[in-house]
Formats: C-alpha cells, sequence, structure tokens
C-alpha cells in the first residue's frame, strides 16, 4: 500500500508574524520557512506505518514555487521514499489544491492520504475534507490514533465533546492533529541520502487542472492590541476588583 | 437571498452556538432556514423552531445522520442546499468536518472561523492564530461558511418557526462509528460558558488540577488547560484552549499557572475580562491580562476559594 503526504511549506512556528505596514499581507521576506508542523505529523505517521511493515512506500508531494523543493528535501531526509513537486504559485487557494491532489491521488493511487489537519499560517482546516469529497473516499479528521486492520483503517478523532472512533474503508483520507505522534527528527546520514532520492515535477497543465480563483484577500490587518491591564497584590483586591470594577462576579 | 444554517446539537440539545450562527445568517440573508440532521433528534428541532429570525426548520431525522459523519451528512446538505446563497455551520470539529466536503461538491471555496461579516460577499478570518485578521472577498455565488459562534451574540429565543420533516439520503459504507468517549462533565460547556477557569503546567500533576475544579465549581465556571497541561496528561484533550483547540471568549476568563504561548493566547484572547495568576512575573500572559497577580497559585487559589464562598 501507498501512502500520499501532501506537504506544506509555511512561515516557521517560531517566528513572529508582521504584518505589512501597507495591509497588504503577512512579512514573510527573509522569514525562516519550515515544513508546515501538522504536515510534519502527518508525515511521521506514514513513516511508521512503513516501518510497521503495513506501507510500501510513503510519497511526498507539494505545491508551490522552487523553495518548496526544500520542504519535500526534508520529507525524504524524514523517511518518504519519493517526492513529487507541482509547479504552482505558493498561495492556491485549498479548492485548487484539492483538486491538484486529486489528480496526483489517481495517477498513484494511494491506500491512504494522510494530511496535517490545517496549516498554521491560513488556518484553513480544508484541504482532507475537500480531497476526500472530490475522490468520493471517506475522511478521518484530527486523528490522534491511526490503526490499520485488514482492508479497514481504525481511527480516533479529537472532537470537541471527546474521542470519537471510525472505521474507514480503503482508500482513506486521514488528517492529523497535534497528538497523533511526536515526529522525529531528521539524521546527518539521512539528509545525505535524501539527495539522491527522486523528486518529479508536475505541472497543473499535466495533471489535467484548471485552477480557478474564489477568493481575494482584501488586506490583512493586526487585530486591536487589548488595552493593558493592572496587577493586584493579592487574592483579595482581585475579588474586589472582579466584584466593583469588572462587574464580573456578583 | 436565503441562508441554511446547519445546525450543531448532540441528538438532544441543540448547541446555543447555533443561535450565534442565525445572528450571523441574517447580515447575509433575509430568510434564514435551520437544518437539523441527526437520529431521533426532534427536541433539537423543536429548540432550534424557538431561535427568532428563523423562517423554517428542516428536519433530517435519519438513523444513518445520528454520529454526524460527514459521509452521511454531506449528501442531506447538497439535496437541500439548492436556493441557498449561504450555508453555515459552526467552526466545531463537526462543522470543519463537513463543510470543505459540502463546498468542494459544489465547487465553491470555503471560508473558516469568519468573526466578522463586512457585506454579503466579503468577510473577516484569522490567520496565523490570530495573529493577523484576514480580510476577504468571495466570488462564489454560494457562500459556505464556519462562523467562530463566540464572535456573534446569540439570536433571542421567542421565535416561533415551523418544523418541517425531509427525507434524506444518508446511507452509506465508507465510515462507520465505532464508539466514543466523551466528557460527561456536570460543568458548563466550555465554548459556551460565562465563566472559564483554566489551567496550565503551572499546576504540577493531574491531582493538583482539583484546585482549579474547585475554582470552577465556585464560580459556576467550566474548565479549560493549556496545550502543555494537555500533553501532561493532567486533563483530556477536550478541555483544551488554544490555536488548535477550543476558542472562547466569556465574560470571564482565569489563567492559572498558564504562561501564556501564543498558541493559547489565540484560543482565549478574545474573552470579556481575563485574569492571569502566574508565579511568574515576566510571563507573557500577564501582557494580556486585565488583572494580574503574581504569586504561588497552591495559596491563592484556596484563598479565592475561601473568598467566594
Amino acid at each position: 500500500m501507498k501512502i500520499l503526504v501532501p506537504i506544506k511549506r509555511t512561515l516557521d512556528a517560531y517566528i513572529k508574524v508582521r504584518v505589512h505596514i501597507d495591509n497588504s499581507g503577512v512579512d514573510l521576506s527573509n522569514a525562516k520557512m519550515a515544513m508546515n508542523p501538522f504536515c510534519e505529523i502527518a508525515l511521521e505517521e506514514a513513516v511508521r506505518l512503513k516501518e510497521k511493515g503495513v506501507a510500501s512506500e510513503v510519497i511526498a508531494v507539494s505545491i508551490g514555487g522552487d523553495k518548496v523543493g526544500d520542504q519535500l528535501r526534508t520529507a525524504l531526509a524524514l523517511g518518504a521514499d519519493r517526492s513529487i513537486h507541482i509547479k504552482a504559485d505558493d498561495d492556491l487557494e485549498s479548492l485548487n489544491i484539492a483538486k491538484l491532489l486529486k489528480s496526483v491521488v489517481e495517477r498513484e493511487a494511494p491506500g491512504l492520504v494522510i494530511l496535517g489537519k490545517q496549516a498554521i499560517d491560513s488556518d484553513n482546516n480544508q484541504v482532507g475534507q475537500m480531497l476526500a469529497a472530490l475522490c468520493g473516499y471517506p475522511q478521518a479528521t484530527f486523528a490522534s490514533r491511526v490503526e490499520m486492520k485488514d482492508n479497514l483503517v481504525e481511527v480516533t478523532r479529537e472532537v470537541d465533546s471527546g474521542e470519537q472512533v471510525l472505521e474507514l474503508t480503503l482508500p482513506a483520507i486521514i488528517t492529523a492533529d497535534l497528538r497523533l505522534n511526536e515526529p522525529r527528527y531528521a539524521k546527518l546520514p539521512d539528509i545525505m541520502k535524501a539527495k539522491k532520492k527522486p523528486v518529479d515535477t508536475l505541472t497543473p497543465d499535466e495533471l489535467g487542472v484548471t485552477l480557478r480563483s474564489h477568493l481575494t484577500i482584501e488586506s490583512v490587518s493586526e487585530p486591536a492590541p487589548r488595552k493593558p491591564g493592572i496587577r493586584v497584590h493579592s487574592a483579595s483586591e482581585l475579588v474586589e476588583k472582579l466584584r466593583n470594577e469588572a462587574k464580573v462576579l456578583p | 437571498m436565503k441562508a441554511l444554517v446547519i445546525a450543531e446539537h448532540d441528538n438532544k440539545t441543540l448547541n446555543p452556538a447555533t443561535r450565534s450562527l442565525v445572528t450571523a445568517a441574517l447580515q447575509l440573508a433575509d430568510t434564514v432556514d435551520v437544518l437539523v440532521m441527526g437520529a431521533d433528534c426532534n427536541p433539537v428541532a423543536q429548540s432550534a423552531a424557538k431561535t427568532n429570525g428563523v423562517a423554517k426548520v428542516l428536519l433530517a431525522d435519519n438513523p444513518a445522520c445520528k454520529h454526524q459523519l460527514a459521509e452521511a451528512l454531506t449528501p442531506a446538505v447538497l439535496q437541500v442546499a439548492t436556493g441557498y446563497s449561504a450555508i453555515l455551520a459552526a467552526s466545531s470539529t463537526t462543522g470543519k468536518n463537513l463543510l470543505p466536503r459540502v463546498a468542494a461538491l459544489l465547487d465553491v471555496a470555503q471560508l473558516s472561523e469568519v468573526v466578522r461579516i463586512e457585506d454579503k460577499d466579503t468577510f473577516t478570518r484569522p490567520i496565523y492564530a490570530g495573529n493577523a485578521l484576514a480580510r476577504v472577498r468571495s466570488a462564489d455565488p454560494v457562500k459556505v461558511i464556519t462562523i467562530r459562534a463566540s464572535s456573534f451574540e446569540e439570536a433571542a429565543v421567542d421565535g416561533n418557526a415551523v418544523i418541517e420533516p425531509i427525507a434524506v439520503s444518508a446511507v452509506q459504507q465508507m465510515s462507520r462509528f465505532v464508539s466514543e468517549n466523551l466528557n460527561n462533565s456536570a460543568r458548563p460547556q466550555l465554548e459556551a460558558a460565562k465563566t472559564v477557569v483554566s489551567g496550565g503546567r503551572g499546576l504540577g500533576s493531574a491531582e493538583n488540577f482539583a484546585l482549579v475544579e474547585n475554582l470552577a465549581d465556585r464560580l459556576g465556571a467550566a474548565i479549560g488547560a493549556s496545550r502543555a497541561a494537555v500533553d501532561a496528561g493532567y486533563v483530556g484533550n477536550e478541555l483544551q484552549v488554544g490555536q488548535t483547540g477550543k476558542i472562547v471568549a466569556p465574560d470571564l476568563y482565569i489563567a492559572v499557572g498558564i504562561s501564556g504561548a501564543i498558541q493559547h493566547l489565540a484560543g482565549m484572547k478574545e474573552s470579556r475580562i481575563i485574569v492571569a495568576i502566574n508565579k511568574d512575573p515576566e510571563a507573557p500572559i500577564f501582557q494580556v491580562a486585565d488583572y494580574g497577580l503574581v504569586g504561588d497559585l497552591f495559596e491563592i487559589l484556596p484563598e479565592l476559594e475561601k473568598l467566594l464562598a
């Protein structure tokens, strides 16, 4: 069974977000970029399934300009067997990404596609579900445990009210939540070996996908700051303030 | 213009987030209908019908809809979608699971976690964990939107809409519900609570979390936790407040032993009054707190409990 893992290049999670002064967007010039943390978790799960002998091949795919090649190399160093780079703009909408991925799914016929549940830049949380819809596959979002059972996959999902366990037929789409696993770090020999692993490139045309724009980002702004608070010096002063000043206690 | 609100519920009770969705939908359309999909969920439809501003409640009562699986609900939504210019769901795990699937099959974009409706085509939503706000214009004929319920007032409960049962084909073989492990706490629901007391790594252990629980019970509050506290196993993941957990905006949010990582702040900084209790005076949580108290939570919490008795 092949596992396909789509990967997004995003601003490094530890870098402070700066909004352009003209409100045109977030300033990414010279910023440190990285693999989206949820994509790392998705990839780790795929690699573990391969190490368990459940999967035969892990294929990483990323969509964007030349720079996404860096994240594909990282994916190869972390255990993907080969990778596919779909050359396109960096900021495609979720639906366009899902259409491109569907075309890759048709070519590769993976048993599972494991994605991050969302990217930490656009925070959309959409691509996995859209891909499942377009392929007509079942989906398990917010996965915290994945277990293969013959021709089924059992997934524990983190839902608002607790946990839910689902069984999906294959092929299936899974999106990874935080607690699915703790991704490994790439070791130097693996980074060297990754340089020899194949990276195929494709274009939307070659995949037979016409990209269409649905959304326009008119502006990006910083949220209004909270007005500065005060320090209180005792529990009784706190209760007094909450009662008489903030009026949030009876 | 007509909008369709997808009710959030557990087959027994209507989640109040649905009433916030109605408020949002009324900013987009003159006529707002609510779609209730579930099994033996008539009480939910009754409750939805009382929401002010709702024209009609469509009730799809079908055993296949019981567990709100996206594979079952999507065809039901598509079946009734014709004629609506907007489809709204809560940005809950159920809404986030369902709506992208619906949008993809309608061949339209989906807008996630909308916090403000600027006009019928333009929406504001947080990006980068709330560190920036994007104003987005949609060119699609149908807007498919998840709404951050805490950003919209709940519609009043004095309506009297008609309930129209509909037959939907929701049977599917792709996914099957196996089991669930729910947090059956008697405390208020985290996202709907007026007061939230959250604990972080500063509590030190699952046993010590009782201090947070005691204070919460004194205040009639819901309990929350930081990611660090959840990862350390003090409480279940369903209590996590933050970018990847619940987004809350109560009248009063009390953060106990929480340092205030950006990830956590993204989930609570829209609260009306924020109180921070932490032994580290440099903790970032104090930057968003209206009232900061530096000190030992193991002394302060029992004292607060006594003062509030």
